[in-house]
């Protein structure tokens, strides 16, 4: 089921109709759909599906070529200004600078972001790389760099969270200690990006499933079976 | 946006502190070439216009070096998805970006130029060392100006060792041209001559004219 919006709170996303394209190549198509405040969806599909041109857009790093994005209240890209700080966005790439520790990279984001140097000691210790936090990242592995990257999208306490396949590359004890940081409940409305469909549609409220660009899904996880999500990638 | 312009700085000098890859090469580079005009030219010692002219293409192809490099690891390591996103004035970057790269051609200079003196230069600078360093410093504000522009730019382009020094060259013409002027009575074989005041004029107008165009343009540098 949808975890309701609480009453009177604008959607976290409310999108009508966005297309981007690359050159001549359309990437997404007529996209539509409102995920409330504090809810997550579940974003499915195959390779090229337009999933991760999705996330730029709902991150203003991309503008939209049709239709109306609005995040958190802001119309994009006219008031992108009014979103910024208030999504977090974890992608494919860390967005950490390789030669600078991992204290170094979220001390230097936390300045950005006006946070408190408090937070980013706080986060290390959660994701369990205390021991590591003073190493440059480009000596960590890549489950240790992941920790590391979701404590970038974190720090800030953003109102949206933008996460392209979240857990990869993590073990399980390392999935367990970034899960109050970012899984269900932690507060933030939710873009996840997944190719576990099992795992996608236990987190999430919502559903969207692409197909080359186009919207193919749109419903409440609670009707979407494991061979709905699959038939996205036949 | 001065606490987001320091955290930018620092950012960058801490890169640079572990990478070393743009201030050695600089470095290595103007060195390199005044050693191959001493022999290129087969003349033991420099002077005048010649002499201004090796020291200020010299210091400017170095510089190229610089901006090739400045944005690189904003490009290759997401640094400009995580600046775009955070609630700051865009324009600090711009602000950060020159302040490094003057940063990096004055700490070039130090070593450099004492280099061009020892390698190349007839009467040595004398009494003209604080001229002189009022032609560096304007000119060098000129140079990060433009580079820092010119390397946002080019660092969207897949060829962009080909592109920022297409581009940076032609506009900064009128630099090498100022600050050559200004520099030639310095170095002249008989003792600095009269210093033309009029030529540091010049660099201070393109400095101020770069700065606010570059200051003006920069935001839509970043948009994608």
């Amino acid at each position: 089921m949808a975890t309701a919006a609480p009453a009177g709170s604008a959607p976290a996303v409310a999108l009508e109709g966005v297309g981007r394209a690359y050159g001549e190549r359309v990437a997404l198509r007529d996209v539509s759909f409102t995920l409330p405040a504090g809810a997550t969806v579940a974003v499915f599909g195959a390779n090229g599906a337009g999933k991760t041109t999705l996330l730029r857009v709902l991150a203003g790093l991309l503008r939209p070529h049709a239709g109306r994005a609005i995040v958190l209240g802001a119309e994009l890209p006219r008031e992108s200004y009014r979103a910024r700080g208030r999504t977090g966005l974890l992608a494919h790439e860390p967005l950490l600078y390789r030669d600078l520790t991992v204290r170094e990279n979220l001390r230097f984001h936390a300045r950005l972001h006006g946070v408190d140097g408090g937070r980013v000691d706080a986060l290390v210790e959660q994701v369990g790389l205390s021991a590591r936090g003073d190493d440059p990242v480009r000596t960590l592995s890549r489950g240790m760099t992941q920790r590391a990257a979701i404590c970038r999208a974190v720090l800030h306490a953003p109102e949206l969270l933008l996460l392209d396949e979240p857990l990869a590359n993590l073990d399980p004890g390392g999935a367990e200690a970034v899960a109050p940081l970012i899984g269900r409940g932690t507060g933030p409305a939710r873009v996840l990006i997944s190719h576990d469909a099992e795992q996608g549609l236990a987190e999430a409220d919502w559903v969207l499933g692409l197909r080359g660009g186009r919207q193919a899904i749109w419903a409440p996880a609670a009707g979407v079976t494991l061979a709905d999500v699959r038939g996205l990638y036949a | 946006m001065r606490g987001t312009v320091a955290a930018l700085i620092r950012k960058d000098l801490q890169l640079e502190r572990r990478s070393f890859e743009s201030v050695p090469a600089m470095l290595m580079f103007s060195i390199s070439t005044f050693v191959l005009f001493h022999f290129g030219l087969d003349r033991g010692s420099l002077a005048g216009d010649l002499a201004a002219g090796v020291l200020w293409v010299t210091l400017l192809l170095a510089a190229v070096l610089g901006m090739n490099r400045l944005f690189v690891a904003e490009r290759e390591q997401g640094g400009f998805d995580g600046f775009l996103m955070a609630p700051v004035d865009r324009t600090a970057l711009f602000v950060a970006k020159a302040a490094v790269l003057f940063g990096f051609l004055v700490a070039v200079e130090v070593v450099a130029v004492p280099a061009f003196v020892i390698l190349l230069l007839q009467p040595g600078i004398g009494q003209a060392l604080p001229e002189l360093l009022a032609v560096l410093l304007l000119a060098d504000a000129g140079i990060a100006v433009v580079g820092t522009l010119i390397g946002a730019l080019g660092v969207q382009t897949r060829a962009r060792d080909l592109i920022i020094p297409l581009i940076a060259l032609p506009l900064l013409v009128p630099v090498v041209i100022a600050a050559a002027e200004a520099t030639a009575p310095l170095l002249a074989a008989g003792g600095a001559n009269e210093f033309p005041v009029r030529w540091l004029g010049v660099l201070a107008l393109y400095d101020a004219v770069f700065g606010l165009l570059a200051y003006a343009v920069f935001d839509f540098l970043l948009e994608e």
